[in-house]
């Protein structure tokens, strides 16, 4: 068949899928997100579904969306406004048009905007957005995916809920078409999907196809889009989630140290998929141990560090709270521990699913006495493996739990991650001591190196045998001790020692912009990806800008203060009511100006680049 | 990665091994001094290497203990050394780990993890100082006092009822539950090596005299004139037995103890409940004794349950190594690169 379409070739494109909890949207959206990968575009997502697993159907509570941008460039966030809505019900729309482009493509289930779902959406009685005028500033397609679906499906003896349930497999066909993607990948996923049934298997793939007939076929589309060559750095890509790259960095540090892993866990929104993932790596021998409480997961950690082990605890704001005690008892006895928490909206139960980056000072000082810990932040996806990585590099070399940062945003959205081979990876030095280490035979737990960090000795190694514990110990012999000097001299020596890691961690870089300039924007975590795309989009303007982001949050790189001297003013964007602003004032005595957003939600491009032209105009 | 359970021997010891150079800080005429020297005397007995054996604890007198073993040991957190012990375990199968607590650091702010260790059934052993009272902390009630108990926070008498920890052990599916006192020295240490020669959690509760704070607690138990007619020493295979002149015994009328006379007419040792320590129903009516208003029974002691039963760290360990044995252990570069890549030229 001729096509009569017109295709246009863009950089990158902005899809968002939206539908109700149970629509499949994530699926769709990831299935979308890893074709894209597979054909070589960088991309970024977004997934936002509610806290509920099955919210009430049809309302706007009850939207899941995922939202990705791909393209041939570089894509560092999944895009302020897209291009494409698909909403497969009334309350999808009303949730989601906000952020659509203006001119931008609508595809619409119509069944999900009957009588009932335009109710449930709080539309006002008698009134329909696909049947009014309110929609004449975009394109919309308007289709019934569900009864298409069930005539594509019709004979082959499924229920009308199995029907129901391949209509996401429909649209994915569809927007394949549309933007001149293979829908191979994904039939092969279907496939592996459901090797015990091969009805359902061929149902979707039956669904599939339709969808991408039905744009072939039918005439209603007039436009396609085709993603232009990529100019991504040559090399081999997989896809990869915040929370899976956690996971896996744990198993690569595990291996380069020689130490055996083990992870202690409780479930908790949106960390658990590091407890799953791990879970499943049975065959590298690491011991994954789902504890009865938050507190108990820490603890069963700190067991197995004093053990021996590469110990990992994993969690989110409220299980942080939780640990506090135990983690305080960890940083005492200075064993090696990594502690994960991706962050979420709090406080309390707060925003389960939604990003914050509000526990920064929790992580800092959140303490009982004087307790200092190093902390890192990752900012992308891809850069959990490497926070994470040297976290367990510094938890294990410098004898103390390590705090890592990451968020919802970035835990739960992919990207694609030209990843390393084993022998790129850091080595890490491990010292396990088999004999005393003083003159007179006796061994000395608490008796430091030129790092200021003690020696780690395994349970089981004659003659070393010793007790180590929370009350304050004399320097080198490590016996309780509450003599008034030695507690400062302790004191003083476990800030130092934390300090001194400062030595061991690369200086702080440039992300983007010169050495001077008028305004720096300095930022950590996942707001990485906005910044970026913000500042360069201002700089090829002509903007006189930078950008700085900070991994190493305690200790600071050693070159951080010197850097910021060069600037005239400081940004610092936040998704949280100002936090790494208080540390920076704190630190240097600079006059800092704040930014920050407290929705749930990461910034948007244009916040960042608005805030930075109205700061470089006075 | 997976280390054998079975270290080999390589030295004879003593008790005097297990005494560390530190002076022990428990005020004078404590219990807890009697747990500590059947401990250090039992140990030379295990057949462990001295470098093999752990202590674990959490905060209280009790808690001290740790420091006072010249072993391995933790002395950490309130109510948390279940939980270390339970991580250090799982990653360390091979290693002897015992854990000392207490009434509070057990039962009140560890409770969570008290019951679900013995639900996991570590191969560890779980020595509970039980004194009825806040000792460390001068003298507040426990989650064992008695209802009325008079303490610093409750002048006017507690109004709760206590734990039997027995049946709270027994209710979180312990695999071995048994009680024993401090000064009965012969029998802590009979039990204490029962203990730890059962495979799981073993759970002792030790009845322990605080001389300040709670004194004579359980003296009804271990003093020569009224122990024998007080308290009664269950023996797995034997009829239950006790009294000054061995004279009194329980029998079972149908699910109802009942004490008899030996010396009576019509009664004979044959129709005595014989105890059998694999026996949950009856090992919970054991517990049980001392919570009968109505008949006058003995406090029990000695192990009232012991089954055995699979423990965490073994099924954990079985089943790493059936899965590295099905898929083999894959290498490092094959988990980063995961199962789908795609090239850019």
């Amino acid at each position: 068949m001729e096509t009569k379409e017109e295709i246009i070739e863009v950089e990158s494109v902005v899809v968002r899928f939206s539908g109700d909890s149970g629509d499949g949207m994530q699926l769709t959206g990831m299935q979308f997100t890893d074709t894209a990968a597979f054909l070589g575009k960088d991309l970024s997502t977004f997934p936002e579904f509610p806290a509920e697993i099955r919210a009430p159907v049809g309302t706007v509570s009850g939207v899941s969306g995922f939202q990705v941008q791909f393209g041939s460039k570089e894509i560092f966030t999944a895009g302020d406004q897209y291009d494409v809505l698909v909403a497969m019900n009334a309350a999808a729309l009303k949730v989601d048009l906000k952020n659509l482009k203006q001119g931008g493509i609508i595809i619409t289930n119509t069944s999900g905007f009957d009588q009932k779902n335009l109710r449930l959406a709080e539309f006002p009685e008698g009134e329909n957005p696909l049947e009014d005028d309110s929609l004449e500033n975009y394109t919309v397609y308007k289709m019934n995916v569900t009864s298409l679906t069930k005539d594509a499906l019709a004979g082959m003896g499924l229920s009308n809920k199995e029907v129901e349930r391949s209509k996401n497999m429909f649209v994915l066909g569809l927007l394949y078409w549309i933007f001149d993607q293979s829908p191979d990948f994904t039939i092969k996923f279907i496939q592996e999907k459901f090797t015990k049934d091969s009805l359902i298997a061929q149902a979707n793939i039956n669904a599939l196809k339709a969808g991408w007939n039905y744009g072939d076929n039918t005439e209603i589309f007039n436009t396609r889009f085709r993603i232009t060559a990529s100019n991504l750095t040559p090399g081999t890509y997989r896809s990869i989630t915040g929370n899976t790259a956690a996971a896996i960095a744990l198993i690569a540090a595990s291996e380069k140290s020689g130490l055996p892993l083990f992870l202690g866990s409780y479930p908790i929104t949106p960390a658990s998929d590091i407890l799953h993932e791990l879970s499943k790596y049975k065959e590298c021998g690491v011991r994954t141990f789902q504890a009865e409480d938050e507190i108990a997961a820490i603890c069963s950690a700190i067991g197995a560090s004093y053990g021996g082990a590469l110990s990992v605890t994993t969690t989110s704001g409220p299980g942080m709270s939780l640990k506090t005690e135990a983690l305080g008892l960890a940083l005492m006895l200075e064993l090696p521990l990594v502690v994960i928490n991706i962050q979420r909206g709090g406080p309390s139960t707060g925003l389960p699913t939604k990003t914050e980056q509000s526990d920064l000072l929790q992580a800092m000082y959140g303490r009982h006495g004087e307790s200092p810990l190093p902390v890192i932040a990752a900012e992308s996806p891809s850069d959990c493996f490497s926070a994470v990585y040297e976290a367990s590099r510094i938890a294990v070399e410098h004898m103390t739990p390590v705090i890592v940062l990451s968020d919802g945003y970035i835990a739960n959205g992919s990207e694609p991650w030209r990843f390393p081979t084993e022998d790129q990876l850091k080595p890490i030095e491990v010292n396990f001591v088999t004999a005393a280490n003083s003159d007179n035979g006796v061994f000395l737990p608490y008796k430091r190196d030129e790092k200021l960090v003690r020696p780690r000795v395994k349970p089981g190694i004659k003659g070393l045998e010793h007790r180590i514990g929370g009350l304050e110990k004399q320097h080198e012999t490590g016996d309780i001790s509450y003599e008034a000097k030695n507690h400062e001299l302790m004191v003083k020596m476990r800030a130092a020692k934390i300090e001194k890691i400062a030595d061991y961690i690369p200086l702080q870089i440039i992300d983007t912009g010169k050495e001077k300039a008028k305004l720096l924007v300095l930022g950590w975590g996942s707001t990485y990806g906005t910044l970026k795309t913000a500042i360069g989009e201002l700089i090829e303007e002509g903007a006189d800008v930078a950008h700085i982001h900070i991994k190493y949050l305690n200790p600071f790189p050693k070159n951080l203060g010197d850097l910021l001297k060069n600037y005239e003013k400081v940004l610092i964007p936040e998704i949280n009511n100002g936090q790494l602003i208080k540390i920076i004032r704190d630190k240097f005595l600079i006059p800092a100006i704040g930014l920050n957003k407290i929705q749930g939600l990461p910034f948007t491009t244009s916040e960042i680049k608005s805030k930075i032209l109205e700061l470089l105009k006075n | 990665m997976i280390e054998t359970n079975n270290l080999p021997v390589t030295e004879k010891l003593t008790s005097k091994n297990f005494a560390p150079d530190q002076d022990v800080k428990w005020c004078p005429g404590c219990g807890d001094y009697s747990i500590l020297k059947q401990t250090q005397t039992i140990f030379p007995d295990l057949g462990v290497n001295k470098e093999d054996f752990v202590f674990i604890s959490g905060i209280g007198c009790s808690s001290r203990f740790t420091y006072y073993m010249d072993t391995y040991g933790m002395h950490s957190i309130h109510g948390r050394a279940t939980a270390i012990a339970s991580g250090l375990k799982a990653s360390r199968p091979e290693l002897s780990v015992w854990v000392v607590t207490g009434d509070g650091d057990a039962l009140s702010i560890g409770g969570n993890h008290f019951i679900h260790i013995l639900r996991k059934n570590f191969d560890i052993n779980l020595l509970m100082f039980n004194n009825q009272i806040y000792g460390l902390t001068k003298g507040q009630y426990s989650p064992t006092s008695e209802i009325g108990k008079i303490t610093k926070s409750t002048p006017y008498g507690s109004v709760e009822q206590p734990f039997n920890p027995a049946e709270l052990a027994l209710g979180a599916r312990g695999t071995f539950v048994a009680r024993t006192l401090d000064r009965d020295t012969k029998h802590m240490q009979a039990v204490l090596k029962q203990a730890y020669y059962h495979k799981g959690t073993s759970f002792v509760e030790i009845y322990q005299n605080c001389p300040v704070f709670n004194d004579a607690a359980f003296f009804l138990f271990s003093d020569k004139e009224t122990k024998k007619d007080n308290a009664v020493f269950v023996e797995h295979g034997k009829p239950l037995i006790f009294g000054a002149n061995d004279d009194k015994g329980i029998k079972l009328d149908g699910y109802k103890p009942l004490v008899v006379n030996l010396n009576d007419s019509g009664v004979s040792v044959n129709d005595l409940w014989v105890h059998d320590e694999k026996d949950r129903i009856k090992a919970n009516m054991i517990a049980g004794f001392q919570d009968d208003p109505n008949e006058h029974l003995p406090r029990p002691f000695g192990v009232f349950y012991a089954v055995d039963h699979s423990t965490y760290e073994d099924n954990m360990s079985e089943q790493i190594n059936r899965i590295i044995e099905k898929k083999g252990k894959p290498s490092l570069n094959k988990i980063l690169s995961g199962t789908k890549t795609w090239e850019i030229a």
